[in-house]
């Protein structure tokens, strides 16, 4: 069964169509990148699948997205629980400004379910943090402000934070565009690590990131999910022209 | 015409601005050296701690101190929720438009009244209509009215300057919106609204006509906040205006500066700490 299954998805803004009859199903414990020119509705795919776009105003949702089994769109759907199951990474890394230890268990904190005890806290955060590869350099500064860290490290306790939510999909957008190439390289290989628990759909502009990373490929135009499959093939043996002159180089 | 060298012409602008910007703290200072010297020599320990005797002319300002506390308590007891909840409504709540231009507009206005108007809008609502004479409730609320502009809107910038990316992260958390705004929001915005309120303070301090419309001008020191009270600036002012005592005048008047001044200095530093906090 695939962890996130989108049928036939429309979205409208106002009177735009931003998503045209999107059908896909992104598998289990697996990257799945989405790729596409600027404006071709990957990041709109991207945050109906935690449901996101509900914040902006005029937008109207048709069709279904499961995640599991159930259909996020169905009322009477709760949108806590929806979105401590599916976490997001952003563009910029924005980790709050407040210290490592309390940006970790944000989360967990706001939905009470942070134990009383604060030696607990610390096991947390030992667990997030361990996760996304930052425990030995971070352990002896928790204490410290978030802002305080390296771009890369911000990202990595945003990531952190979803972990303590034991959120089971991640959605990145652009999760490495703030980032200089070293630091990207290394999200690159903690995504790679995360994969192993998490479901994870990203969005990027970085052809190569995809390629890198992904094991399977979206390639999105001006709303339609153009081409979907295993990502070597999309990159090596393209079945749409379109899809082909992207990858080439000849738009985006 | 003659040219006049750049360098040279740089160089009469910078004194130009110069002189203008000493002059406006020569004045600040001159104001603020004028009442030292003259008001400095009439404090005490005895004058802080007794109440005022004969009008005024002997005794101390104790009472005046403590009526001036009760009154700015009430004024932010009410003004603060009051004012900070709008703040939330009008930048989280609802969407730029009609309604909210009006809110803007009204509290605009109201920060616009005379305050000698709003003194007798108190007095008419409040000591008259509400029965409840001249007190420290009265004056407080009526005070409150004229504090509500400024915590609106100190509160409104520093919440619409929290960045809006902090919003959506909690959302993606799935954090509701309420907690939201009172655990990321406000926390982050907290600096400038502590600043508005304190320096709101600082303004009711000073603040005279509303005050004698509504709290009255009663020397007894005030045992509830039913009864009538004056306030450091309407002892002041009253000590002057009367010919009771020019000395007492300045002393009081010397506390009056020296008050807002350390409230002023109070505001600074919380921001600086506030802000070291949260980022």
């Amino acid at each position: 069964m695939p962890a996130i299954a989108i049928n036939n998805l429309d979205l409208y803004y106002g009177s735009f169509q931003a998503l045209k009859g999107i059908t896909s199903f992104f598998k289990e414990k697996t990257i799945t990148a989405l790729i596409g020119p600027s404006g071709c509705g990957k990041s709109t795919l991207l945050r109906c699948l935690n449901r996101m776009n509900d914040l902006i105003d005029g937008i109207r949702i048709e069709g279904q997205v499961l995640i599991g089994d159930k259909d996020i769109y169905a009322p009477g759907t709760d949108l806590i629980q929806l979105r401590k199951e599916v976490g997001m990474v952003f563009q910029r890394p924005n980790p709050f400004p407040l210290s490592i230890l309390e940006n970790v268990i944000f989360g967990l904190k706001i939905h009470g379910q942070l134990p009383s005890e604060k030696k607990k806290w610390e096991k947390i955060a030992f667990r997030a943090l361990s996760a996304v590869g930052l425990w030995e350099t971070l352990k002896d500064r928790l204490k410290e402000s978030a802002l305080s860290l390296t771009l890369e490290q911000q990202q990595r306790v945003c990531i952190a934070r979803i972990v303590a939510l034991q959120s089971r999909i991640v959605l990145m957008d652009e999760p490495c565009s703030a980032l200089d190439p070293m630091a990207t390289e290394k999200i690159e290989s903690l995504m790679l690590n995360l994969k192993e628990n998490f479901t994870i759909v990203i969005v990027t502009h970085n052809m190569q990131q995809a390629a890198r990373i992904s094991e399977e490929t979206g390639f999105m135009l001006l709303g339609d999910l153009i081409e979907f499959g295993p990502t070597g093939q999309i990159f090596t043996k393209p079945q749409d022209d379109r899809t082909n002159d992207y990858i080439t180089g000849r738009y985006g | 015409m003659m040219r006049l060298n750049p360098i040279l012409s740089q160089k009469i602008i910078k004194t130009l601005l110069w002189i203008l910007t000493g002059s406006t703290i020569g004045i600040l200072f001159f104001i603020i050296i004028y009442i030292f010297i003259k008001g400095l020599p009439q404090l005490s320990w005895t004058f802080l701690s007794t109440n005022p005797v004969d009008m005024g002319r002997s005794g101390g300002i104790l009472a005046t101190i403590v009526s001036t506390v009760y009154l700015i308590g009430i004024a932010l007891f009410f003004a603060t929720p009051l004012g900070l909840g709008t703040a939330i409504y009008l930048t989280e709540y609802t969407r730029e438009g009609l309604i909210t231009k009006i809110i803007r507009f009204g509290t605009e206005s109201l920060a616009g009244i005379p305050s000698i108007i709003l003194g007798l809008f108190g007095f008419a609502i409040f000591v008259i209509a509400f029965g409840w004479g001249w007190s420290l409730l009265s004056g407080g609320l009526t005070l409150s009215a004229m504090l509500l502009p400024t915590i609106i809107r100190t509160s409104e910038e520093s919440i619409l300057s929290v960045p809006q990316e902090y919003r959506e992260v909690a959302f993606s958390l799935g954090v509701g919106k309420w907690k939201t705004i009172t655990r990321v929001v406000l926390p982050a915005a907290l600096p400038g609204i502590v600043t508005g309120i304190v320096l709101s303070i600082a303004r009711s301090v000073g603040e005279t006509a509303v005050i004698i419309f509504t709290a009255g001008s009663s020397l007894r020191f005030p045992s509830s906040i039913f009864e009538s009270g004056r306030t450091l600036a309407v002892h002041f002012y009253i000590l002057a205006r009367e010919g009771i005592s020019m000395p007492m005048a300045y002393g009081t008047a010397a506390i009056l500066v020296l008050l807002i001044l350390i409230i002023n200095i109070s505001a600074y530093m919380t921001m600086r700490f506030l802000m070291k906090r949260y980022s």
